[in-house]
């Protein structure tokens, strides 16, 4: 379905539009336009058992009245994207601030947008260089059947593919007029075995941004392998012993640990809901001085890169903790409104049907002066956490994540492999505890959820050492 | 009828169809639609949060190709031209279909439905959901002085319409409204740990909300958590909420999906039905059309009615719940459980946990008002993370109490971890009568020694 938002004449469709959201008396109208054309794969063994295509499009219109802390917003989406729909949406988000497109006294100052800034310019071939579909499940076919040849005692095999290309434009009163297309493409590989009772089940995934040739650059077996030796490693292995212990989490996926237990409390969403402990701590110690920790959008080719924000803002590097010291939030336009801390390009939405929030992007620790040796090396008992799974914060602050692959640590060597694990804690007593950070940072690609849907993003850290965290298990 | 029903026409989009696939060369095809148009307010502390609306529509086209391959497209335009588009990509997706196992047209599609008594409410005007939102968090933050906000809350008005049409003649169309309000409240007492907990609840429409209900359980939990302690880590035996029962189960459906036993991921097997999978008092069943289900579905994604189907009946496995295409492997008709795909999925719609007819409900000595050492799981969390469905195993934080002669004390921070299939051989009651949630219908449900992490 092309649509083409760098089409002259939808600026002067935005422009009408822009101008009776203020005419009504609106602060700010913001207009964010969106066509998306995904694909995704599923195969299975020796088969491709799924292919579907997707493609969509719509509008989701924000009207913002008042000022500072009492600022109110209205949201409205729609999939109709003709004058009639647009309107009737602005008339809906308008009536939602107390406003109406019949209403009068509105403000004067909106005289058009300026010439588009198209970041996407340059970059319309993107879709056509991705990998077809007979490509992309040549490529799948190729990974599944390496998990057969390496793999011990398989049970089922899986590879899934998506691409994601998408093109958005966003206008806002205030003159924002910018247009971006965007590519984001996941791979997925995941091995079940089991022999008798004892089974288990690994799995990697790799994501991208903005670069075609991701897939064939993809080296199957070195995945296959990989998955192949977590599989034996955890397909015997016993349920780790609950309890207190000090472990290290490996790089790369481990960085989910800073994205649940901390960086969600560093979003300005966070401050509006009253939710984070760390609201007045700016510039005040929150964490060990052997940590700091930064969120980004300009990575080439990461996860969660952008060239603007949802809301048509660059994106930036945001130191968040320096050795240990709270130095930014992440802000978006309704968080700056509402709090005051300047937008960092973080307005992120998975599509059109959500209002930006403030999101992460790219987020790490930074690297450290040990070697992963030194950590595990200073830990008599406790647990090394090679693969992480998911996790989450609740309003409180308590965060938990799951260990996808564990090892016990017993006098500075690793020891048997254990499952079952999940860590819990809340930040404020946790950051202080990561204690070494090794000299290894690693990135890997992820799904975020949140208040504006399942954002692309990237976690990452060095090996690090908590000093003690609570250990669910058995 | 709101503005996205208007676009919604089963006869309509049959005849559209029915045009298009012959100029295409589609033999065999069909489509599901669905539409809606949402309301949703969010507030913070006497304000307004956030105010939303959408109309949403969606279309999705299966078109099978002379070799019997399916291929599918699905987009949001249900013009003309986007039907064209999703049934030209449709055909064209057909040659990369599967050639082993692929879907075919459920034989349930044009069977007659039951029909859903269920009414519809018009929306409300958003001004009545926030005034209504209002007032409850203005209550509920007078409940007591701890509880300073409700970080999470909301309430929301839907009106949909869904569609299932299909080249043999099947054409089906529902419309439903629902309701929905939560309330999560945050209490913080000095050089205290925040404390958190919320309720839901659900109507047809926004004026059929238990309102009071949802702010009365939203403050009592929530105070309830206020004089909390850390628990010693060990085994004890729990019981857990109607709704944390009916989540863990959700999140061990493959359990009873035809989908994962094809695909070896489920913990079942072909030869797992008949076979005892729980305590002989327990029988689960899946039940759509349940009268207390508000967001029952007539008809699942391929056409087929839904319908009540025994999965666990007094302990015993008796059936899966199945697609066409899992239905056609097994033998079996479809369950009405099928979603509308490629390669269709399987999904659960709404558990009833009950004992079995003649069976007892266990240890009746059990009750939560006089026990003593016992956990009582109220909420579990992050089941995403900490269930590995797969293996049988879970690992999961929880909210919930300590039991010591019928009082109860709020456990800090804590992780309840065991293996599925222990727990379901391991009920030593079904305590009181079921209890609606959001997710189903099912009473206390109390289990022999779980594994208990906590922080003391």
């Amino acid at each position: 379905m092309p649509i083409c938002f760098a089409d002259p004449s939808w600026r002067t469709r935005l422009e009408a539009l822009l101008a009776a959201g203020t005419g009504a008396g609106a602060d700010l109208v913001e207009v964010f336009l969106e066509s998306g054309d995904r694909l995704s794969l599923l195969a299975e063994q020796e088969r491709v058992t799924s292919v579907s295509p997707s493609f969509g499009s719509g509008a989701g219109i924000r009207v913002f009245r008042g000022s500072g802390s009492a600022t109110r917003d209205g949201f409205v989406s729609t999939n109709n994207l003709s004058d009639a729909g647009l309107r009737q949406a602005l008339d809906q988000a308008l009536g939602m601030v107390g406003l109406d497109l019949s209403g009068s006294g509105g403000r004067p100052g909106f005289e058009g947008l300026p010439p588009l800034r198209d970041l996407g310019a340059g970059r319309g071939d993107g879709l056509a260089r991705c990998p077809g579909v007979a490509e992309a499940a040549e490529r799948l076919l190729d990974g599944t059947a390496q998990l057969q040849r390496h793999g011990r005692h398989v049970q089922a095999r899986r590879g899934s593919y998506s691409r994601d290309w998408q093109e958005v434009l966003v206008a806002a009163s205030d003159g924002t007029f910018h247009r971006d297309l965007r590519l984001h493409q996941t791979l997925g590989l995941s091995l079940l075995a089991a022999d008798g009772d004892h089974r288990s089940s690994v799995a990697r995934r790799f994501g991208s941004s903005d670069d075609p040739d991701d897939l064939r650059r993809w080296d199957a077996e070195a995945t296959a392998q990989d998955l192949a030796a977590s599989s034996a490693s955890m397909l015997y292995a016993e349920v780790v012993e609950a309890g207190t212990y000090p472990v290290v989490l490996a790089n790369r996926f481990g960085g989910v640990i800073f994205h649940e237990a901390c960086g969600h409390l560093l979003e300005t969403t966070q401050i509006e809901r009253g939710t984070t402990p760390f609201a007045d701590r700016l510039g005040q110690p929150i964490a060990h001085e052997a940590l700091t920790a930064i969120d980004e959008g300009l990575s080439p080719g990461a996860f969660g890169s952008l060239a603007m924000d949802d809301e048509g803002l660059a994106p930036q590097r945001t130191v968040l903790i320096e050795n240990g010291v709270l130095r930014a939030f992440l802000s978006d336009r309704a968080g700056e409104l509402r709090t005051g801390h300047r937008r960092t390009g973080s307005g992120r939405r998975q599509s059109h049907a959500f209002p930006a929030a403030s999101r992460m992007r790219n987020t790490f620790i930074a690297a450290g002066p040990h070697s992963p040796d030194d950590l595990i090396a200073s830990i008599d008992r406790g647990l090394y956490c090679k693969v992480m799974g998911g996790g989450s914060v609740g309003p409180t602050g308590q965060f938990n994540f799951s260990v996808e692959e564990g090892y016990l640590i017993e006098n500075g060597t690793l020891g048997k492999p254990v499952k079952g694990a999940t860590l819990i804690g809340d930040a404020q007593t946790v950051m202080p505890r990561i204690s070494m950070c090794a000299n290894d940072l690693d990135l890997a690609a992820g799904f975020c959820g949140s208040v504006s849907g399942s954002i692309y993003v990237t976690v990452g850290q060095p090996h690090i050492k908590v000093d003690a965290i609570t250990v669910g298990g058995r | 009828m709101t503005v996205a029903e208007a676009g919604l026409d089963a006869a309509a989009l049959q005849e559209s169809l029915t045009d298009l696939a012959r100029r295409e060369g589609v033999g065999q095809w069909d489509l599901g639609a669905a539409c809606s148009t949402d309301l949703s307010v969010q507030v913070d502390r006497g304000e307004p949060r956030q105010l939303k609306g959408a109309q949403r529509s969606a279309v999705t086209v299966r078109a099978w190709d002379a070799e019997g391959r399916v291929g599918i497209t699905s987009c949001t335009d249900l013009s003309p031209e986007g039907l064209a588009l999703a049934l030209r990509g449709a055909r064209e997706a057909s040659a990369f279909g599967d050639r082993e196992d692929p879907p075919q047209l459920s034989c349930r599609a044009t069977e007659p439905l039951e029909p859903l008594d269920r009414p519809l409410c018009e929306l409300s005007p958003i001004s009545r959901l926030l005034d209504t939102l209002l007032e409850a968090e203005r209550q509920l933050l007078d409940r007591h002085k701890a509880i300073t906000t409700v970080p999470y809350n909301g309430l929301a008005e839907r009106r949909s319409m869904r569609v299932y049409v299909n080249s043999a003649g099947a054409c089906r169309q529902q419309s439903a409204s629902s309701a929905s309000l939560y309330l999560y409240a945050r209490a913080e007492q000095a050089g205290r740990r925040p404390r958190s907990a919320g309720a839901v609840r659900l109507a047809h429409g926004a004026a059929d909300l238990d309102v009071q209900g949802c702010l009365d359980e939203s403050a009592a939990l929530t105070i309830s958590h206020l004089d909390y302690a850390p628990i010693t880590s060990g085994t004890y035996p729990c019981v857990f909420s109607p709704e944390a029962f009916l989540d863990l189960i959700g999140a061990f459906s493959n359990l009873f999906n035809a989908r994962s036993v094809l695909d070896g991921v489920s913990l079942s097997t072909r030869e797992s039905l008949g076979q005892s999978l729980a305590v002989p008092f327990l029988t689960v069943s899946d039940d759509p059309r349940h009268p207390l289900h508000l967001a029952a579905a007539a008809f699942d994604g391929e056409g087929t009615p839904t319908g009540r189907l025994p999965l666990i009946e007094a302990g015993v496995l008796r059936h899966f719940l199945h697609s066409e295409a899992t239905a056609r492997q097994f033998g079996v008709m479809p369950t009405g459980h099928g979603g509308l795909g490629a390669k269709a999925s399987v999904s659960p719609d709404w558990f009833v946990v009950e004992a079995a007819a003649g069976g007892g409900a266990g240890d009746t000595s059990l009750n939560r008002d006089t026990a003593s050492g016992v956990v009582w799981i109220d909420s579990l969390s992050a089941l995403h993370a900490g269930v590995k469905a797969s293996q049988g195993l879970f690992s999961l934080p929880f909210d919930g109490w300590l039991l010591q002669n019928g009082e109860r004390r709020s456990i800090e921070a804590a992780t309840v971890a065991g293996d599925i299939r222990t727990v379901l051989q391991s009920i030593l009651a079904l305590e009181g009568e079921p209890v609606l949630t959001p997710s189903g219908l099912a009473p206390h449900v109390w289990v022999e020694g779980l594994s208990i992490t906590g922080e003391a």
